[in-house]
């Protein structure tokens, strides 16, 4: 083990140009990469932000009395699809009207608007096929009047998150394989530029356990500093950009998940590399 | 000790290398191989360390099949034997007891052994005051005793030397050649290809002589010498 550090470490003082490059490639690749990644974070953040819009309001009728609103309301709470159900008063009703819409504003009588249960949906079930089915539920209680929730919103926002999750992932596989490629192919010149190395310690008896070792330690810091450094390029870029458009971070292990990432591929790379070359020579 | 028996080695690109070459080099010999350039010398010397199988035939290295070694035992037959080359193939970043040292650390020799072992093999080929040195710094004569005292560094019971003074002034080759027949003297059998004629002629060696793939002369063998002097 001694050996095959001091071996990793030395390949690295030999040749410092060439494992800085290595790094770097590694680096811009996962920075790509992980720039998507926090575009498509941030995205995702602000389209739940618009979802959790997404409400069923249930009308009920003016005869019911309260213990009965009050039961059905903790009966829909309870519903796995639903996140809240709150009753709300003709008052309260009045009172919204009044804050949301200029036209109330004069208007002192409550009498003419209904009382109503907002229901909020849990995420993961605002797809326009399950909300219908809530409301449905909804309106089979005997004392509601009518169910609303804007099919033609949710209808639509279940379309925009269909292509943008399409296009997310089928973006995210592309930066992916180019990132792979590229640190493959980075990895592949360095094992190249030691091919003479590589040969003589076969000639003087060495295992190909023994060559491939420093190689593996070598792929695998390679790809731990490149990507702590595409972190911290990333981390910069969200400084930089955060200053103008509010913005989240990589939550702590998703960073810790991109820096094991970059050393996964790093020591993959090298050993598919180093596989390839002792297996032709 | 090694032993070719009815080894044929094609190349799908340039065809056959060796047809049908049989030769035996027993323990503590020296012996030369000589041919121009293509006769399949360095063919037959990579077949020795198994950087090369052969198409045909049975190659047998210190009791192991060639044809069916695998993996670690060839690093382990390696280690048996020690390979010198005309470009001496040394690691330029390392200095010569580096080079050396290397060697051994790859067979997982106790470190403690290693300095010692090193500065002996450094005495041995006449070089104890330049162990610091860069092959750069070394003239090829030099840099070609370090490679010696590489291959040596294992104690092998052979050493393969493919065309060792091809890149030698003349006082530089017999300087190695002289090495190598201290080396032959201590009991361990050398190998050597060369096309320099001259120095076959100057030592009273074994010589197999190669042409297009084939032995066409072995001077331990009675009958083509018989049929040379018809």
């Amino acid at each position: 083990m001694r050996l095959t550090l001091r071996e990793a470490v030395m390949s690295f003082a030999r040749a410092p140009l060439l494992s800085a490059l290595s790094i770097m490639m590694i680096a811009f690749s996962l920075y790509s990469f992980g720039l998507f990644g926090l575009v498509a974070l941030n995205f995702r953040q602000r389209f739940g932000a618009v979802e959790e819009r997404i409400e069923i309001e249930a009308f009920v009728d003016d005869s019911t009395n309260v213990e009965t609103l009050a039961n059905a309301v903790s009966e829909i709470a309870r519903f796995p699809e639903v996140a809240r159900a709150l009753p709300v008063t003709k008052d309260e009703a009045l009172e919204r009207a009044r804050r949301d819409m200029g036209e109330f504003k004069d208007v002192f009588d409550a009498s003419f608007l209904p009382a109503s249960i907002k229901v909020q949906v849990r995420e993961g079930f605002r797809d326009p096929a399950t909300v219908q089915r809530v409301a449905d539920r909804i309106a089979a209680y005997a004392f509601v009047d009518d169910v609303r929730y804007g099919a033609e919103f949710v209808e639509r926002l279940h379309d925009i998150r269909n292509v943008a999750t399409g296009t997310g992932i089928v973006l995210g596989i592309a930066f992916a394989a180019v990132a792979i490629i590229i640190i493959a192919a980075t990895i592949r010149i360095t094992v190249l530029a030691r091919a003479r190395e590589i040969s003589i310690m076969r000639l003087v008896g060495a295992t190909n356990g023994f060559v491939r070792r420093p190689f593996l330690l070598e792929g695998l810091a390679t790809g731990v500093l490149g990507g702590g450094l595409a972190l911290l390029l990333l981390w910069l870029s969200f400084a930089l950009i955060g200053r103008y458009i509010p913005l989240v971070f990589l939550e702590r292990p998703m960073a810790i998940g991109g820096i094991a990432f970059g050393g996964m591929i790093g020591l993959l790379g090298s050993a598919l590399s180093v596989w390839r070359h002792l297996r032709r020579i | 000790m090694i032993r070719f028996a009815h080894v044929t080695k094609e190349y799908p690109r340039t065809g056959a290398a060796l047809k049908d070459v049989s030769f035996r080099i027993a323990k503590g010999e020296f012996a030369f191989l000589t041919g121009p350039s293509g006769s399949g010398k360095s063919t037959i010397l990579k077949l020795i360390f198994l950087e090369e199988r052969p198409t045909a035939g049975e190659i047998r290295v210190a009791g192991m099949h060639a044809a069916k070694i695998r993996g670690k035992e060839i690093a382990l037959l390696r280690r048996k034997l020690g390979i010198v080359f005309q470009d001496f193939r040394l690691l330029e970043d390392r200095t010569a007891e580096d080079n050396i040292a290397f060697a051994l650390e790859v067979t997982g020799a106790p470190r403690d052994t290693i300095g010692t072992r090193v500065g002996r093999l450094l005495t041995q080929v006449g070089l104890a005051s330049k162990g610091t040195s860069y092959p750069k710094q070394l003239s090829g004569g030099e840099q070609q005793r370090i490679a010696i005292a590489r291959a040596l560094v294992n104690d092998p019971f052979v050493l393969i030397a493919d065309e060792p003074t091809g890149n030698l002034d003349d006082r530089a080759t017999r300087g190695i050649f002289q090495l190598l027949g201290d080396i032959n003297s201590s009991g361990t059998a050398v190998l050597m290809a060369t096309h320099d004629l001259e120095l076959v002629r100057r030592h009273e060696h074994r010589v197999i002589e190669m042409n297009r793939g084939q032995i066409v002369f072995d001077s331990t063998d009675p009958a083509p010498r018989a049929a040379q002097e018809r």
